[in-house]
């Protein structure tokens, strides 16, 4: 049987604090001069996978491309050697909808042996949308985390865990502009998943704040937060472990197309866990929560199920 | 002591049946298959038809794992995707053109499971290859035709009023109407006012002359759109249809797009040549003056154009009677001497002009002519340099021509078809035939089937490995319990699997596996705070009996807050997100809910039929 532990979390709160800020503002930076490497559903354009028989050169293939109408088409190798993506700006005009088709061709007349993997081709519009639509959905989900956690806990814990929410948020974004990782919609989608999660974390350590605090008689809040991490340590680490089990699988096996998915979320786990503790309980500090933010909810609370 | 009442145990084996039985049919995956199917509407596939395609595949050594034949089209089963793909072809030469060869997934499931409803999993086309297009309806132009459209009416209903205008035309988008004395200007009010309410009036006036200003209002433009849209939607339904797609997916997005997935389709150029193609109907008169046998040339007023079906001339009055835009509904019948129809119906404007036409013609033949509109590019020479143009040729062909045996209106019927096929294919193309409004394309994604097979590996691979790892993970670092919580785990995973087989219209993407895989390492986060207040509860010195209560219980609403907000992003991302993120959101959120049960109840039960009743001094935690 497992003893609690006891470490002191909390010790090194203004120093971890401190290192959160400055690698939020670190993102901001990165992200604002290099802003996101955007996968296709973002920008618009067309891009085609191929498979060539054996490992295939490139250059020979952007040379065939530069004479064409396509002279501003990205080559690079995807996954594999023998895998090539060809990507191509959105274009004006008529035929922007047959860029596809007549890339393919180009690359068949040089290679026949060439097969076709994946063709993509999204409208200059249909990106515009999606950016969009993605922004607003990222905003509505903190939101709603806002609001259930105002509901469930009190105004301070909600700014606790929306807080912490922006920096996994950011930090990943973050990481995603640095390491040139193309940011597309299923990356979108894991860095939603990530909200879920990181709020999941705090939530779990916010409830057994809160029980201690109307528990516990003596202890400073500095102590009451340090014995909740400690006692939910084990729980934290556990099921952060086996989700990274299953996400470096994932990274690892599941393919190109859902590499950058795996790695926004290990990355956005990592970061998400680490601000359960030091940016959201972190800022329970900060707004010197106390035993009297406790007293009137006690009644309130005890109604509910 | 920790004993759950008896239905408690049911219910979760009952849950635990429902998982297996309909978690079961996606251990019969779907065979990689060819569907040829007769070209011609309601023509059934002969079974020397499918025996010339064998023989061919055999000839060029493809083995066939099995060939049916079905109602309306045959079924050629393939060992691996390679084979499907390298067989097409062969089976298309084999067949001629007078059948459509599509791939297609033939479902394996054995027949006590379909009885009971179960399926596999419906894959999404990144994982069994197809195309997704995403078409956006041309608006402007819709509302241009039609005030197009409407000026031709006016003008035609003012003089048959006898109300003589300065002008009539269109700027932008108003018409106007001027008008020289007041006495014209309210003709024409109560003109507009009886046949033309979809427009606002307005009036201008300058040098004696009266300008009526009609703008379309609000809700008619509304009404053209969705008049538009959907009209475009049965017309691209009726042409996937001619494509010979298994399982095509024809869908309304927005306000005015359409998205189109062709599962299994690998030629684009060919899907989008027919989905995009824009094509119209007339109602012609057949020259009653002339005799085609007799005429070298088409005289004054009229022209050949050739059958459809036989490629014989016909010759035809250049005048229209109505074209297809009039047409509101198409269907099939019989006639009283079971010969069959095809029934159709005008909207008024229509039916007040075929009125007036065949009402002078009784006796005479009436034609029905389809318009294929493609664009076509032809390189010109401009200032001595060679450009390419896109071009709209048109092609004309008589596809119909019968009898007027009286005055028609808004409805009247089409005989003297051939067979039931016939007239089926007519109605067919006077329903589909006319686009409202054009339309391109705005979004194409294309996943080769190989690519599909590798996603599909990739997606299993990782789902297996990571679940392993977990699996093993748990139970070295919570023994006895953490089996328990395999156990449940693995009834989550079915419980998942089950839910996406049945419910309808969910398919799996790859996203969608990897919200499996992540739903895999997160629903062990329940029993993993159950366990942990287990043990804490023990080590504060309770009896183990009282710390699985007090464990499960206090862990109770820790899970649900965590669990709420998860399926709170699930449901932001099912809202927000496009095909493959929906997906995601729909295994994240089925998973969440179904490890709720599974965690909480499904290992509680057995808990409570191991340790409960018996006195205990510790538990394998």
């Amino acid at each position: 049987m497992t003893k609690t532990s006891s470490y002191n979390f909390m010790a090194p709160r203004k120093f971890l604090g401190a290192l959160s800020i400055l690698l939020v503002i670190g993102s901001l930076v990165s992200i604002a001069i290099n802003f996101l490497e955007l996968g296709l559903d973002f920008t618009g354009g067309t891009q085609i996978e191929v498979e060539y028989e054996t490992a295939a050169q490139l250059e020979p293939i952007r040379e065939v491309l530069k004479n064409s109408a396509y002279s501003d088409a990205s080559v690079q190798h995807f996954g594999r050697p023998e895998e090539v993506l060809v990507r191509v700006p959105p274009i004006e005009g008529e035929d922007k909808d047959k860029v596809g088709q007549q890339v393919l061709a180009q690359l068949r007349a040089q290679d026949p042996g060439v097969k076709l993997k994946r063709v993509e081709f999204v409208g200059p519009q249909v990106g515009e949308e999606l950016r969009d639509k993605s922004g607003i959905a990222l905003l509505i989900a903190l939101g709603l985390m806002l609001i259930y956690v105002t509901l469930r806990f009190r105004f301070k814990f909600a700014v606790g865990a929306v807080v912490a929410l922006f920096h996994d948020v950011i930090i990943t974004l973050g990481f995603f502009s640095v390491s040139r990782l193309t940011f597309d919609l299923t990356a979108l989608a894991a860095i939603l998943a990530v909200i879920g999660y990181s709020l999941n974390d705090t939530i779990v350590v916010f409830d057994r704040v809160r029980e201690n605090f109307r528990t516990d008689r003596g202890g400073t809040p500095v102590e009451i937060i340090n014995n909740s991490l400690n006692q939910t340590l084990s729980r934290t680490l556990m099921t952060s472990f086996t989700t990274l089990l299953v996400l470096i699988a994932l990274a690892f096996l599941g393919g190109e197309l859902i590499y950058a998915f795996a790695v926004a979320l290990i990355v956005g786990i990592v970061v998400g866990t680490y601000s359960s503790i030091y940016v959201a309980s972190n800022l329970l500090l900060v707004q010197n929560i106390s035993r009297d933010d406790f007293l009137e909810q006690e009644k309130v609370l005890d109604d509910m199920p | 002591m920790n004993k759950y009442p008896l239905w408690k145990y049911l219910l979760v084996l009952v849950v635990a049946l429902f998982g297996i039985i309909y978690a079961l049919p996606n251990l019969y995956p779907d065979d990689p298959a060819l569907q040829v199917t007769a070209k011609k509407a309601g023509a059934e596939t002969a079974p020397d038809v499918l025996e010339r395609a064998v023989a061919a595949l055999e000839k060029s050594g493809i083995s066939v794992k099995r060939s049916e034949l079905l109602p309306g089209s045959a079924l050629i089963r393939f060992n691996n995707v390679d084979d499907q793909i390298n067989a097409k072809d062969v089976v298309q030469s084999a067949v001629s053109d007078d059948y459509v060869v599509a791939m297609n997934l033939a479902p394996n499931t054995p027949d006590w499971l379909v009885s009971l409803g179960a399926g596999p999993v419906k894959l999404g086309l990144d994982l069994r290859g197809g195309v997704h297009f995403l078409m956006e309806v041309d608006m402007a132009k819709a509302t241009e035709n039609k005030l197009k459209n409407d000026l031709n009416n006016i003008r035609d209903g003012l003089r048959e009023e006898k109300v003589r205008y300065k002008q009539a035309s269109k700027e932008g988008d108003q018409l106007r109407l001027s008008f020289t004395t007041e006495e014209r200007v309210s003709q024409a009010r109560s003109l507009l006012q009886k046949e033309f309410r979809d427009y606002l009036i307005q009036e201008e006036q300058a040098d004696n002359v009266t300008t009526l200003l009609l703008t379309l209002s609000e809700q008619a433009v509304k009404e053209i759109k969705d008049y538009a849209v959907s009209q475009n939607l049965t017309s691209l339904r009726n042409r996937v249809n001619e494509l010979g797609v298994a399982e095509p997916v024809v869908q309304r997005q927005g306000a005015d797009r359409i998205v189109i997935q062709l599962p299994g389709i690998q030629d684009t150029a060919e899907a989008k040549r027919i989905i995009g193609r824009a094509a119209n109907l007339e109602f012609r008169m057949v020259d009653w003056e002339n005799d085609p046998l007799s005429v070298s040339r088409a005289p004054v007023g009229s022209e050949f154009l050739p059958m459809r079906s036989t490629g014989q001339g016909v010759l035809l009055k250049k005048d229209v009677i109505v074209t297809g835009d009039r047409v509101v509904g198409a269907s099939t019948g019989y006639d009283e001497n079971g010969r069959p129809q095809v029934n159709i119906e005008l909207d008024s404007v229509g039916g007040k002009r075929m009125f007036r036409t065949t009402n002078k013609h009784v006796k005479d033949s009436m034609a029905v002519v389809f318009i294929e509109l493609e664009p076509e590019k032809r390189t010109v020479v401009v200032d001595g340099k060679e450009v390419e143009k896109v071009f709209t040729k048109e092609t004309r062909e008589v596809i119909n021509v019968a009898t007027i045996q009286s005055a028609l209106g808004n409805s009247f019927r089409i005989t003297g078809l051939d067979s039931p096929a016939e007239a089926k294919e007519l109605a067919l193309l006077l329903r589909a035939g006319a686009l409202a409004a054009p339309m391109y394309f705005v979004e194409e994604r294309t996943v080769g089937p190989s690519l599909g097979q590798q996603n599909i590996e990739a997606g299993l691979m990782s789902l297996v490995t990571g679940f392993a790892l977990v699996l093993l993970f748990m139970v070295g670092y919570y023994k006895l319990f953490g089996l328990i919580a395999n156990v449940a785990l693995v009834l989550n995973l079915l419980l998942l699997v089950a839910f996406m087989s049945i419910i309808p219209g969910a398919t799996l993407s790859l996203p969608g596996m990897a919200g499996i895989v992540l739903t895999v390492g997160m629903a062990v986060d329940a029993n993993v705070l159950i366990f942990a207040r287990i043990r804490e509860e023990m080590a504060n010195g309770i009896t183990p009996h009282a710390a699985i209560n007090a464990g499960y219980d206090r862990a109770f609403l820790t899970i649900l807050d965590a669990n709420i907000t998860t399926l709170l992003v699930g449901l932001v991302l099912f809202a927000f997100g496009s095909g493959p993120v929906k997906g995601f959101a729909v295994t994240l959120s089925i998973g969440i809910l179904t490890s709720m049960f599974t965690a909480i109840v499904g290992t509680r039960a057995i808990v409570n039929l191991i340790y409960g009743g018996r006195a205990l001094q510790k538990l394998s935690i």
